[in-house]
């Protein structure tokens, strides 16, 4: 995974609380055995009318939507299925991080060890970033904030390892793979 | 070894602590169970591939294919071959990846096939203080024998194949205890379905939930399960319920259960599991079960739920409610009874046991489906199949003119051929009323196989006590 230290894009807003993975990525798409290609798909039934056209009210349709690299959504982003396919269409559509006041717990995870940031902010805050889509943020992995365009910054919380391994673009398999002793003298302690 | 009364997730968590966490890293937890399917395995294995790496723990991973897999007999054992070639080459994959890796699956004419979380406990493979997962959400079912059981993304299912290890952040507990008993008519989807009204859909967002109580403690291992289940859709990471007598009566003599001398030891180590008195959670709920009614869904989440004998809530001006009502084509302040029913769904991993075929069947017996209505029953597994048939419910399904198919997830997920077409109303035994969840523009109400089965019988949304006798 490339590292990530600093994002800066203007942002598309969809209000909608508790979007939930069916409607990132529907399940009739999950028939892949590839990671590629999801971006397409991504929000499929609310991007796309049954004939397939764009629908032009749709604010990742917008032209002033075109290239926004990062997602505010209202409150409990993610929930539902585990599918990982919801992070890899994010990112192959464009993303590169999602902001909410709440975000699921098996979709933040996939997020981080995909490299798309999920990034949790207070009432206050995403209530201003609701109300202004197209604000150009400035998210620093780094120093953990994000900063409005008013100059306003806002620290945001990321466990400290998923930081860890983004910013070095540390592969999590690699770190385990590295405790194989620990894990064969647990496996000898109690005999499983 | 500290001796501060710890809660049964803390027992079972601090077990399977390969290495501690500190604030710099998560802990490794050690994982007893890996359940592996089509649909969230085949990026694992190619990670696999790419770094040379084996399966580590083969004993330890179990596979088999209930998502894609469609659920016609003549599909499944005719010959037939599976509509959708993006979903046979997904089984196909899983069948050679298996083999290539020395993974056991039970594969799709196996007779112990069947969605992963209804065969993992009916193996007796699920068992108490075990950690369980598996790439599907729906992993929490397995909290109901007392294990900490919960859903990974690809990305873990490859850590899990490569390490039989997780790196994971410990979560915090929450309490749900339920007072009280249920009434007749009320089962384990109503209250879970209370409890996921009352908390909300992100309720539980970075909790383990254990659930007490009278009422949990009256319920069967299937009921257990159908509340377990269902802990993600209030936002948690796992469900779990404390082992008791129900639970080694259910696991004694399954087949990949201890057996002889090993089961006496493991039953006494599963009795020092549930949650020591004095034992603190990070969060307390109490509910009265016995003021539970049975109950159905009327938005777009598992949240947006009343009593049948209720009204959908009027509206406040909130924007979001307003687009799931549209979306459903149901009325602010309307009552939700005698909503019409096009599609009813009886199946999955929510509520695809023995017991719920049995319940539905109770109320059908002698009637028909109400004309118009289509009803699928779809069992949980191919041994959920045979018990049934062994006992004629298949017949009761059948003569009411029901469908009665191969086990799967079916139109749960509608991914497999199995959908509810646009603008239908389907009342669903399964897990979520998402938009589009049950097809493309398919308007889901969740409810219990009680209601389901009444729901058939009248053609509208009806209370199921209305069709029980006594």
């Amino acid at each position: 995974m490339e590292p990530i230290k600093t994002l800066r894009s203007r942002t598309v807003v969809l209000p909608n609380t508790n979007i939930d993975t069916d409607q990132i990525i529907p399940a009739r798409f999950l028939t892949t055995t590839t990671r590629d290609g999801l971006g397409q798909h991504l929000f499929s039934e609310w991007r796309y009318d049954a004939q397939g056209a764009l629908r032009p009210d749709f604010a990742l349709n917008r032209p002033e939507a075109q290239g926004c690299q990062i997602l505010v959504a209202g409150r409990n982003l993610g929930c539902g299925s585990s599918r990982e396919h919801a992070p890899w269409a994010l990112l192959d559509y464009g993303f590169r991080a999602v902001v909410s006041t709440e975000i699921a717990d098996i979709f933040r995870n996939n997020s981080l060890k995909n490299g798309l940031l999920p990034i949790v902010v207070d009432e206050g805050t995403s209530r201003w970033l609701l109300e202004h889509p197209g604000a150009e943020l400035t998210i620093d992995l780094e120093s953990a904030t994000l900063t409005l365009p008013t100059g306003d910054w806002v620290k945001f919380s990321i466990e400290a390892f998923s930081r860890y391994c983004l910013l070095n673009g540390v592969d999590e398999l690699g770190f385990l793979l590295g405790r194989m002793s620990d894990i064969k003298a647990y496996e000898q302690r109690v005999q499983v | 070894m500290s001796r501060a009364p710890k809660t049964m997730f803390e027992k079972v968590w601090e077990q399977h602590e390969v290495i501690p966490e500190t604030a710099d890293t998560p802990a490794v937890l050690f994982i007893d169970l890996h359940l592996i399917h089509e649909v969230t395995s085949p990026q694992a294995f190619t990670v696999l591939r790419q770094h040379g790496l084996p399966v580590r723990r083969t004993d330890l991973t179990l596979g088999t294919m209930d998502h894609s897999t469609p659920t016609r007999t003549e599909q499944v054992f005719g010959g037939a071959p599976i509509a959708v070639e993006s979903a046979a080459k997904q089984v196909r994959e899983l069948e050679s990846n298996c083999a290539a890796f020395g993974v056991e699956l039970l594969g799709m004419h196996n007779a112990q096939r069947g969605i992963v979380h209804i065969i993992g406990p009916e193996l007796g493979i699920t068992q108490p203080a075990k950690t369980v997962v598996c790439g599907d959400s729906h992993t929490s079912t397995h909290g109901a024998v007392g294990a900490l059981a919960f859903g990974i993304g690809t990305t873990e299912v490859g850590h899990v194949l490569a390490t039989q290890c997780l790196l994971q952040r410990k979560p915090r507990t929450l309490a749900i205890d339920i007072t009280g008993h249920l009434r007749p008519g009320v089962t384990a989807k109503d209250l879970i379905l209370a409890i996921i009204g009352k908390i909300g859909v992100s309720g539980g967002t970075g909790h383990v939930l254990e659930y007490r109580g009278e009422a949990i403690r009256a319920l069967d291992m299937d009921g257990r399960m159908t509340m377990c289940n269902m802990s993600i859709e209030a936002g948690a990471r796992a469900g779990m319920i404390a082992p008791d007598e129900t639970t080694y009566a259910y696991l004694e003599g399954r087949p990949r259960a201890p057996q002889g001398a090993a089961w006496e030891r493991a039953v006494e180590r599963w009795k020092q599991l549930p949650t020591d008195s004095g034992a603190r959670f990070d969060k307390e709920v109490t509910i009265d079960g016995s003021a539970v009614e049975p109950m159905i869904t009327y938005g777009t989440h598992p949240g947006m739920v009343v009593p049948i004998s209720g009204s959908i809530p009027t509206s406040k001006g909130d924007a979001v409610f307003e687009k799931a009502l549209a979306y459903m084509g149901l009325q602010a302040g309307a009552p939700i009874k005698d909503q019409a029913v096009n599609v009813v769904f009886l199946g999955s991993c929510t509520n695809g046991r023995l017991s719920d075929l049995r319940s539905a069947a109770g109320i059908l017996r002698g009637h028909k489906v109400a004309k118009g209505v289509h009803m699928l029953v779809v069992p949980g597994s191919q041994q959920v199949k045979k018990a049934a048939e062994a006992e004629g419910l298949h017949k009761i399904f059948i003569d009411a003119g029901a469908e009665w198919r191969e086990s799967g997830c079916s139109m749960c997920i509608g991914m497999n051929g199995d959908t509810v077409g646009k603008g239908q109303y389907s009342v669903s035994t399964s897990n979520r009323n998402f938009e589009g969840r049950q097809g493309i523009g398919a308007r889901t109400l969740l409810a219990s196989p009680l209601t389901a089965a009444a729901c058939a019988v009248r053609g509208r949304v009806t209370d199921p006590r209305d069709l029980m006798k006594g």
